[in-house]
């Protein structure tokens, strides 16, 4: 984590240095060896992880990372809480579903990927954006609420309707297509695809966070008044936040509904919702990398807080209960994540006076 | 509270594993792992409990082995979701390596764990008490199979019931809805309207809709009996509004309405339903020796207070289910080699002996099997439980009808089946 | 009242003939014409009188709720938990002392102390940081809802309705009229009748209190601008306490009242929050005047829609709820932020 936390310093480093022709360095030769490191391990990770570690822990983290990015992106940069993520995520997943090939062949229209894969992130994207439209109207905790009203009506809406979205059941059998030859939803090639949709949703927030959209979201967030007597259409930019962070959550939704094969109502219900503001809260707000931390461990509690359990000697059936614990206590004792932990313990250090001179740095 | 979990679980083989050693030299043999999916979260928390309460008899009468192999199982808990289930499957296979898995619980995770079951050829999943008509009857895994009857199933006999011996042919229906709603109406709906029964109204109530007012007042006064396939607390509410309506009507109860977790629920409610005829895959008084001797295996297996009064139909699965692999894995001398082909045909070919009387599989692995229909009765000490009234044997998964008839049907859902046009065929 | 009519004559014209066909669908015997479209008219009085009950049992729930938000703008997400083990201390008493009315004062007190102890614990140390607050009570709502599935089960649990309020009462409305001219009255669960009556007692002595004591004054200063408040002297923090309290104490009983004419499972925690969240939002935070508005309209709607419209019943609530804040964000009687 402590790389992955510098990885980023660095990554916006770059972009600065870019900006700043006094820095001759290639950007490579900047870039510290923690980041190669983590780099190297990642892109390796096959070599010595066994199947259900890259396909569930790392797969699911990254999906799931995606998905809280995205609302990373909206209440980091731009100050607004939105629970609509998932259910952007599930709409792309359905879709995905809907239009391309599924078991349920009665309502599938089994097109072709390069159709349906861009229809899916364009409903999805809109969606999300309308959404935006909306919940731009309100501030605060009543952007929360309008957004999770609206994941609300969505999951019983799925629910209870057969024709389009065939209510309870949901869909099953949803197959990534096999493209260049690759079952992609064997363990190292969902692996290798998740992560590089991962990377590639990082860079585009990271970047756009540097442009000079992202600078004027940020503006927004701290003072949208005076944004606005500088001349900014406010209203414009958030919506297209939302528009920006609704292309990642739909990203995690095709990739959401692949992973499982299956898209049921329950997975864009409320206690799903809920879970990604979890994640990306418990990882950090502040930065980009935040909800992949927060969406790792995550993962991994929901995965062996049973086994944990039971190694000491209490009931499995009580997971919830660690898993709630955690996220209390995450929430209570540090409001920016794992990662303003990290920060403070990091500021603590640097405020120790040297063992060798004794002055303070 | 019920303190049955993996501790208890692996606390007894560790002791009955000395025991073993001293009997056969194959108990050296490596144990045999089986990984349980089973709801331990959500509304189904308690009964996921009782079949784990079923499936721990089953383990401790075989005395915790196999063919001199060690068992052990592993938990992997859900809360009903079929993301949640596929998960915990993929865990228990890919990480905690099981030989096969016992579950899941309820019917939208069987669908999805038979979609899984194809991805993984070499394992095998026998369902624990999921109902859902779809997972063996559209497109069946090869390694799933079900010892139990499913939804549709159970409504067999009781639309007979109903229409002969008590003399009900105008009915209106209030049910979930949602698939286990429509697929339990669909069975008795089947039966019904064969034996010349007509359905007037038919009303679906969403799941999570707690407050049943208007509903109640909608029920019209001019029928003999109103059919109710509502399960848990809904059915709780249901009968809890009915009763301060004031109004009083015969009712017709689905399978998940008249369970032991709504008739030993707290309240009034539940009296609601004396004398209520009701089908399903279990009876709690039949007077079926098998069944008897279950009963008290229970009962002296666990202590009052930390189980139902008698065994449910989560822990009757659960049991049937490790019943089939203890059975089958006799048959094959514990030998899992091979991609599991010989367990499986075993699985195939078993005719197997359980407290409800014998069950095999049909071509889809899909039970055939017996189904009871019963009638709520109150006990001296108050209890409510269910009298059996009739038992309807070798029930297979199209209610007896060629399978192109019962196709022509249609997939459970809000309007099917029509009920009119079966009238004129039965 | 006049100024609104003087103001909007055409709407306040549209809103009285809305009224006026309204009383008379509820108080005329239907023609048959009427009949033919709507159903008969049993059906309807009944969803509309569901609509309302129920509507005073959301009603309990969410006045607690927002009092809370609209003095202290503190945003209690447990308080669905609140609710829920308010229902099963409530039942356990009841069972036990097989008193029903021997429930509210004990239930009262033990959410009301569970209330204070959030305030203390919580809510003062992340004053105004509403998204922490969110967050901490989501969290806290995750491990109770696990603590009482431990306790109590997934069994459902259902507090035994008192003689006195059990079975139906005729009320004085007519349904049909038989061909002899008799008048057919309307037979409804007496339960919820008397439930709808203390919800309207409450309410209204609620309204007493913030609008003509001292301490409702406190709390309209409140409400109205914290910082002066607390600057004038006077001893803000007990109000604050005082009215947590009360809200809480509030959940707790409208949990026996929910146990008794539905049920407690797990799950219920969750249904109770969004209800209250939905009639807080549509109403106007912080108004109880707007709870009760918001309260008779989620009612209202979902019960309305259960009869007219059941496939979709459930979705209707929320889509109201995002409809209002979408374009009216303070809510029907709320002020603007």
């Amino acid at each position: 984590m402590a790389v992955a936390a510098r990885t980023r310093s660095t990554l916006a480093a770059t972009g600065r240095a870019a900006a700043d022709p006094g820095i001759e360095a290639p950007w490579f030769a900047r870039i510290p060896t923690g980041v190669w490191l983590v780099g190297a391990v990642l892109l390796t990770m096959p070599a010595y992880a066994n199947n259900f570690v890259l396909f569930q822990v790392f797969g699911w983290s990254f999906i799931l990372g995606i998905i809280a990015l995205s609302l990373m992106f909206l209440a980091g940069y731009g100050g607004m809480v939105s629970l609509i993520q998932m259910t952007v995520a599930g709409l792309a997943g359905y879709m995905v579903a809907i239009l391309g090939p599924s078991g349920t062949e009665q309502i599938s229209l089994g097109l072709s990927w390069w159709i349906y894969l861009p229809v899916a992130l364009a409903v999805a994207t809109l969606f999300g954006t309308l959404v935006g439209t909306l919940a731009v109207r309100t501030e605060g905790i009543y952007t929360i609420m309008i957004t999770l009203a609206i994941a609300s009506a969505f999951f019983y809406f799925t629910r209870q309707n057969y024709t389009i979205f065939n209510g309870y059941n949901g869909f099953t059998l949803v197959r990534p297509p096999d493209l260049f030859g690759v079952d992609w939803r064997q363990p190292v090639p969902f692996y290798y695809l998740s992560l590089a949709c991962a990377a590639l949703c990082y860079a585009a927030v990271v970047y756009v966070a540097r442009a000079p959209f992202g600078l004027a979201l940020q503006g927004i967030r701290d003072n949208a008044r005076r944004m606005a007597a500088l001349g900014y259409n406010v209203t414009a930019h958030r919506i297209l936040a939302y528009g920006f962070a609704s292309v990642l959550a739909a990203v995690g939704g095709v990739l959401l509904v692949w992973q499982n094969g299956q898209i049921a109502p329950g997975t864009a219900g409320i206690p799903a919702v809920i879970d990604i503001l979890v994640i990306a809260v418990v990882g950090g707000l502040r930065r980009p990398i935040g909800p992949f931390i927060g969406a790792l461990i995550y993962v991994v509690l929901s995965s062996f807080a049973p086994d944990i359990l039971t190694a000491f000697g209490l009931e499995p059936d009580r997971f919830k209960l660690i898993v709630g614990l955690g996220f209390l206590a995450a929430v209570f004792f540090s409001p920016d994540g794992v990662l303003g932990l990290w920060d403070r313990w990091q500021a603590r250090r640097a405020r120790r006076p040297d063992p060798l001179t004794g002055k303070v740095p | 509270m019920i303190r049955l979990t993996r501790r208890h679980l692996l606390a007894a083989p560790a002791v009955l594993a000395g025991a073993a050693a001293a009997r056969s030299p194959l108990a050296q043999a490596a144990p045999l792992k089986i990984g349980v999916l089973v709801t331990l979260d959500g509304p189904f928390a308690a009964s996921g409990q009782d079949g784990l309460r079923g499936l721990e008899l089953a383990l401790r009468a075989a005395g915790h082995s196999v063919a001199g192999r060690r068992i052990e199982t592993v938990v992997g808990p859900t809360d009903a979701r079929p993301d949640v289930a596929l998960r915990q499957a993929r865990k228990l296979i890919e990480q905690d390596r099981v030989d096969f898995i016992i579950g899941p619980l309820s019917g939208s995770e069987g669908i999805a764990l038979r979609d899984y079951a194809k991805t993984i050829p070499d394992r095998t999943i026998i369902n624990g008490s999921s109902a859902a008509l779809e997972t063996t009857f559209i497109d069946p895994a090869p390694n799933f199979f079900r010892f139990i009857t499913h939804g549709l199933q159970w409504g067999a006999g009781l639309g007979e019931y109903v229409v002969r011996s008590k003399g009900w042919r105008r009915i209106a229906t209030v049910a979930a809805d949602y698939s286990f709603g429509h697929t339990n109406f669909m069975g008795f709906a089947i039966d019904f309207c064969r034996a010349g029964g007509d359905i007037v109204r038919r009303f679906w109530v969403p799941l999570g809709q707690a407050d049943f007012g208007s509903v109640v007042a909608q029920l019209p006064d001019d029928v003999d009996a109103i059919y109710l396939g509502l399960g848990g607390s809904d059915a709780i509410n249901f009968l809890n509004q009915y009763l301060q309506a004031g109004a009083r009507m015969n009712f017709i109860g689905g399978s998940a309405m008249a369970d032991q977790t709504i008739l030993s629920s707290r309240g009034r409610a539940r009296e609601a339903l004396i004398g209520t005829p009701t089908s399903g895959m279990i009876s709690d008084e039949n007077p079926d020796p098998a069944w008897q001797g279950f009963v008290r295996a229970y009962r002296e297996g666990f202590p009052e207070g930390q189980r139902f009064a008698s065994p449910s139909f989560f822990a009757t699965s659960y049991f049937i289910a490790a019943r089939a692999a203890l059975a089958a894995l006799d048959a094959v001398r514990g030998d899992l080699s091979d991609g599991q082909r010989a367990f499986q045909r075993a699985l195939a070919s078993l005719v197997l002996d359980t407290p409800l009387g014998a069950i095999r599989l049909d071509e889809n692995r899909q039970a055939i099997g017996p189904v009871f229909v019963s009638e709520v009765t109150q006990r001296a000490d108050g209890a409510l439980y269910n009298r059996m009234v009739r038992r309807i044997d070798d029930v297979n998964q199209t209610l007896g009808l060629p399978i192109e008839e019962f196709r022509a049907l249609g997939l459970p859902g809000r309007d099917t089946p029509n009920c009119a046009r079966l009238r004129r065929s039965g | 009242m006049t100024g609104f009519v003087q103001r909007r004559p055409i709407a306040t014209l549209a809103i009285a003939v809305v009224v006026a066909f309204f009383a008379w669908l509820v108080l005329a015997p239907w023609p048959p014409a009427v009949t033919e479209v709507m159903g008969p008219k049993r059906v309807f009085l009944s969803a509309i009188l569901s609509g309302v009950t129920l509507g005073a049992l959301y009603f309990l729930v969410a006045s607690g709720f927002t009092l809370i938000f609209g003095l202290m703008r503190n945003v209690n997400l447990a308080h669905g938990s609140l609710y829920l083990l308010g229902g099963y201390i409530g039942f356990e008493v009841a069972d036990r002392t097989g008193s029903w009315l021997l429930a509210f004062p004990i239930v009262f007190v033990i959410t009301a102390l569970i209330g204070i102890v959030l305030q203390y614990v919580v809510f003062r140390r992340m004053e105004g940081e509403e998204l922490r607050q969110t967050l901490v009570t989501i969290g806290l709502s995750i491990v109770l809802a696990d603590l009482m599935l431990a306790i109590w089960g997934g069994r459902s649990y259902q507090i035994l309705t008192p003689d006195f309020l059990s079975g139906p009462m005729e009320l004085p409305l007519v349904t049909a009229v038989r061909p002899n001219g008799d008048f057919v009255y309307l037979r409804y669960p007496r339960v919820r009748i008397w439930i709808l009556a203390a919800a309207i007692v409450l309410g209204i002595a609620m309204w007493l209190v913030i609008n003509r004591t001292r301490i409702g004054m406190l709390i309209r200063a409140g409400v109205d601008d914290r910082e002066m408040l607390a600057a004038s002297g006077l001893p803000v923090q007990a109000v604050f306490v005082a009215v947590f309290a009360f809200g809480a104490g509030l959940a707790g009983i409208a949990g026996i009242v929910g146990g008794t004419f539905q049920s407690l499972s797990p799950g219920e925690d969750t249904r109770f929050l969004l209800a209250s969240l939905v009639v807080v939002i549509v109403g106007g935070m912080g108004s109880i005047t707007g709870a009760a508005l918001g309260a008779l309209i989620v009612g209202l709607t979902e019960q309305i829609g259960l009869t007219y419209a059941p496939t979709y019943s459930v979705v209707f609530t929320f889509l109201l709820m995002a409809a209002v804040l979408a374009f009216r964000p303070q809510g029907l009687m709320g002020r603007r932020l």
